[in-house]
């Protein structure tokens, strides 16, 4: 099938960009849709392109690493219910449909070349509390505390987050409400996540904050367009949690002096 | 060259405890003066970085990604093994240390896996109390489930995304220090050339692949974590990016490289679907627990698996290894399917071929239970294939999946350069010929949380340091030597792109150094490759410039090494005249066809020593010694 795409194409940060038209003939059903845009970026390296191939971010192909993303007709990753553009396959798509990509548009993720973006906002939300303070060495056996199915299971389901940006690309906020509540939900289901549960809301929805995301103000696209279906039950946790820590608020014993 | 493997005497249980007392032990306040550099941010790198920061050194960590937690090591999907004997079914360290031994075909050093299973009880823990959510019992216990090449049922597991949770544990551990200051995290950033002084390494040129700038970075000690090679064969199921550049580069300044040829195909891959192909989809060996894998008899048969009634199906691996069954080793599997497929009972429409069938176990269990254990590997072969395997049976191919191969290290994980340690699948250490399932995980993890933290510690607190800047004239030479292959790929002829040299070299790689090799076969590779090797200098067409973002000149320097270690790993296959694990040469089998070692003249390590620019590299050996586990004809009936 034939496929016309109309790419983003921005040389740098401060470049401004333009969308370009491309056309792709012999697509095969059974290609990913990046191994599509292999094919174009091949035939662009051929013919000696001016603007020369699609810069795209992409790793493992198997939608696990979260490297790639974009916005296919407007929709985060093409809009399938759990895929990643890694995982989409051409099989979606008709002979002759037109097909626009743009990079994630929030202030906090700035466009580097054509379709990828700068994320490391996302690792420094991590960064601010996004762990268990355990260092190597000091941990008892694995079995020494039971941990309720639910629970875990519960944690899991929060834990699986990518971190691909999906959520902040298709919220009218560009809010990172879905990323940070999956990590606060993650090591909140568990017992070994009790003892900085509070502190780390505080620190992680601060850290979003200064980091220029927008607010929740509850619209449900993160959900609908996560690959790895992480819930909105999860942002409503990170709230309570947040205003619990907001109000429990009280200095550290080290700052009243005891030493 | 001699080589000195550092491996301890005596009674193995305690070798690993007594050469930690033997070490020496850098003062607490001492630490903050000693600067690491750790390249790659997956399970050892991000684990070494992050538990040397917690000691107190002061770590740079680099990876080429936007994020460290995007390192390949997030695509494990199965398991990892620990001898915790959770289920009382017989397991203990020794088994551990047998069965890996053993799975590995006699290729590997004794001492060294032992070690490793000593500290994989240590790794759950550790893991566990980091928030890791490993699979749990109704009970609230942890949960195993069984892996090829054991009889005991050893591996942790989350869903089917261990290796991504493990990851993320490591991931945030190493948030945690460069929260606290003490890992600088550089993200996007390739190495690209290893700096030695006066015969230690200190230090790193990497480009920093969003402004192109070449960057020089000095410290005390060089770690690489850089993971495998698989993309030598294009095809693979290692991610786009993975490469052997850093590791190449540092085997170009010293470092000798151990058992290139020895690479993993994995027996349950999706199945190739056209010339488009970027990668292969692993299916996770867990699914062989509950899966039974078939041909059909007959050869031609082209009916539907349905309609293949049952007493016209060959479940050919628990027939040919009735002990085992489906769970036999990976190289095993692999082999069993590539002889079904050439006897012309592949299914598929390219005939590559087999079918997984879960139809039983369904049956049997149910389908929720199945999803419980299997889902997400299950949604994901019906997004690639458009098939659902809740009613059709999986197709599945062998297909490359892990390199036992890599640098050459000692048991202190240093490589044969002062200073340049090197960890997980970067190095040559612990898997022999053949990995066993759900054993990447535990090594990268022992080495980087346990090993090399305690190794680097020794080698700063017994080494002196003269005082090494980034002005040194060998930092100039390493940026030039740098600038000087920039240039030379930019400016080929632009006739051919760097993907398409690529494809051809993972057609040759897959055709002669493939699952099966021969001496014919290689050293018709051998003409092959450096004949493209050649072109590809003369004629490669890499666009832009080397100042700005440019991914096809990060993609034609990572070709350009995978090109180069391409002959070596033929030129080792070729000197190995015996067939071991994942190593088979067709001149060498048993009378079944099964791999036949030669203990007597191969059971060493070998390891090549760079020799400059138009020489071949020289072989090295390190003789292998069994004093606990006797070498004999691997049996999986």
């Amino acid at each position: 099938m034939r496929i016309t795409l109309n790419v983003w194409r921005q040389k740098n940060t401060t470049a401004s960009g333009a969308m370009k038209r491309y056309e792709v003939p012999n697509v095969s059903p059974d290609m990913s849709f990046l191994e599509m845009l292999d094919v174009l970026n091949e035939d662009l390296l051929t013919k000696h392109d001016a603007d020369g191939p699609i810069t795209f971010e992409h790793d493992c192909r198997e939608g696990i690493c979260g490297s790639c993303g974009f916005m296919i007709n407007g929709l985060a990753h093409g809009g399938h219910e759990r895929t990643t553009v890694c995982q989409l396959h051409m099989r979606h798509f008709k002979d002759g449909d037109n097909v626009v990509l743009e990079p994630w548009r929030a202030s906090a993720f700035p466009v580097l070349r054509d379709l990828m973006v700068n994320r490391s906002a996302f690792d420094r939300i991590i960064a601010s509390g996004g762990y268990v303070s355990v260092s190597t060495g000091s941990a008892p056996d694995g079995n020494a505390i039971a941990i309720r199915k639910m629970d875990s299971d519960l944690a899991m389901d929060n834990a699986q987050c990518i971190g691909c940006g999906a959520c902040v690309a298709a919220c009218p906020n560009a809010s990172a409400s879905l990323f940070t509540s999956a990590k606060l939900a993650h090591l909140g289901h568990l017992p070994q996540g009790q003892p900085e549960r509070l502190e780390r809301a505080k620190k992680m929805v601060d850290q979003m904050n200064t980091e220029l995301f927008g607010s929740c103000t509850n619209i449900g696209e993160c959900e609908a367009v996560c690959p790895k279906g992480i819930r909105l039950e999860s942002i409503a946790f990170m709230n309570r949690d947040y205003s619990r820590a907001s109000l429990m608020q009280r200095p550290s014993t080290g700052d009243v002096g005891f030493g | 060259m001699e080589l000195n493997s550092r491996v301890p005497s005596g009674d193995i249980q305690t070798r690993w405890t007594r050469t930690k007392f033997d070490m020496k032990l850098v003062n607490p306040s001492n630490k903050r003066k000693h600067s690491v550099i750790v390249v790659g941010s997956g399970l050892a790198g991000a684990a070494a970085a992050a538990t040397m920061g917690e000691l107190g050194y002061n770590v740079k960590c680099f990876c080429f990604q936007d994020s460290p937690r995007r390192a390949h090591s997030i695509a494990a999907q199965g398991g990892i093994n620990a001898a915790k004997n959770y289920q009382n079914d017989g397991d203990s360290v020794y088994r551990l240390f047998y069965d890996t031994v053993k799975g590995g075909d006699f290729r590997a050093r004794e001492s060294n896996v032992y070690r490793l299973a000593e500290i994989s009880v240590n790794l759950i823990d550790q893991c566990v109390a980091q928030g890791v959510p490993f699979a749990r019992e109704y009970g609230g216990t942890l949960s195993n489930r069984s892996f090829g090449g054991a009889q005991v049922s050893r591996t942790f597991y989350a869903r089917g995304q261990t290796g991504q949770q493990l990851l993320l544990g490591a991931y945030q551990a190493l948030e945690r220090q460069i929260d606290a200051g003490r890992v600088t995290m550089l993200a996007r950033r390739e190495m690209l050339d290893l700096v030695n002084i006066d015969g230690q390494a200190r230090g790193i040129v990497c480009r920093n692949l969003t402004t192109g700038a070449v960057e020089s970075y000095a410290a005390d000690v060089v770690v690489l974590a850089t993971g495998g090679y698989g993309n030598v064969f294009y095809l693979s199921t290692n991610a786009k990016g993975s490469n052997v550049t850093a590791t190449w580069r540092a085997h170009k300044r010293g470092a000798l490289f151990g058992n290139p040829c020895f690479t993993q195909i994995h027996p349950t891959c999706i199945p190739v679907s056209g010339e488009y192909q970027s990668k292969l989809t692993l299916m996770s060996e867990s699914l062989r627990n509950d899966g039974r894998i078939w041909v059909p008899e007959k050869v031609g048969d082209k009916r539907k698996a349905a309609e293949i009634p049952e007493s016209e199906r060959d479940y050919y691996l628990e027939r040919m290894y009735p002990a085992f069954g489906n769970l036999v080793p990976r190289d095993i599997a692999s082999r069993a399917s590539k002889k079904m497929c050439d006897e012309g009972r592949g299914v598929g429409e390219s005939g590559y071929g087999v079918y997984l069938d879960f139809s039983e176990s369904i049956q049997r269990l149910g389908a929720d239970k199945i999803r419980e254990r299997y889902g997400n590997l299950f949604e994901m072969y019906e997004r690639i294939t458009g098939e659902d395997p809740y009613t059709l049976p999986m197709r599945i191919y062998p297909a490359v999946h892990y390199t036992m191969g890599g640098l050459w290290v000692d048991y202190q994980l240093m490589t044969t350069v002062p200073g340049l340690f090197c960890l997980g699948e970067a190095n040559f250490s612990d898997h022999g010929a053949n990995r066993l399932g759900a054993s990447a995980l535990m090594q990268g993890l022992a080495d980087g949380y346990f090993i090399a933290p305690a190794c680097v510690g020794n080698y700063l607190a017994s080494t002196k340091f003269a005082p090494v800047d980034t002005n040194h004239s060998a930092f100039k030479d390493a940026e030039a030597n740098v600038h000087g292959l920039t240039k030379k790929l930019l400016g080929a002829s632009s006739k051919r792109t760097v993907t398409s040299f690529h494809r051809d070299l993972g057609k040759i790689m897959w055709e002669y150094c493939g699952m099966a090799r021969n001496a014919k076969g290689l050293n018709h590779a051998i003409g092959t490759i450096d004949a493209l090797k050649e072109e590809y200098w003369a004629t490669v067409n890499v666009p832009g410039t080397g100042d700005e973002l440019n991914q096809s000149l990060e993609t034609a320097g990572r070709v350009a090494d995978l090109i180069e270690l391409g002959s070596l790993m033929c030129r080792d296959a070729l000197a190995r005249e015996e067939s071991c694990g994942g190593h088979y040469r067709e001149e060498y089998q048993t009378p079944e066809g099964e791999a036949l070692r030669d203990d007597d003249n191969y059971s060493f390590v070998s390891a090549w020593q760079w020799q400059g620019e138009q020489k071949s590299q020289a072989l090295v050996k390190e003789p292998l010694t069994f004093d606990y586990v006797k070498p004999s004809q691997r049996s999986y009936k």
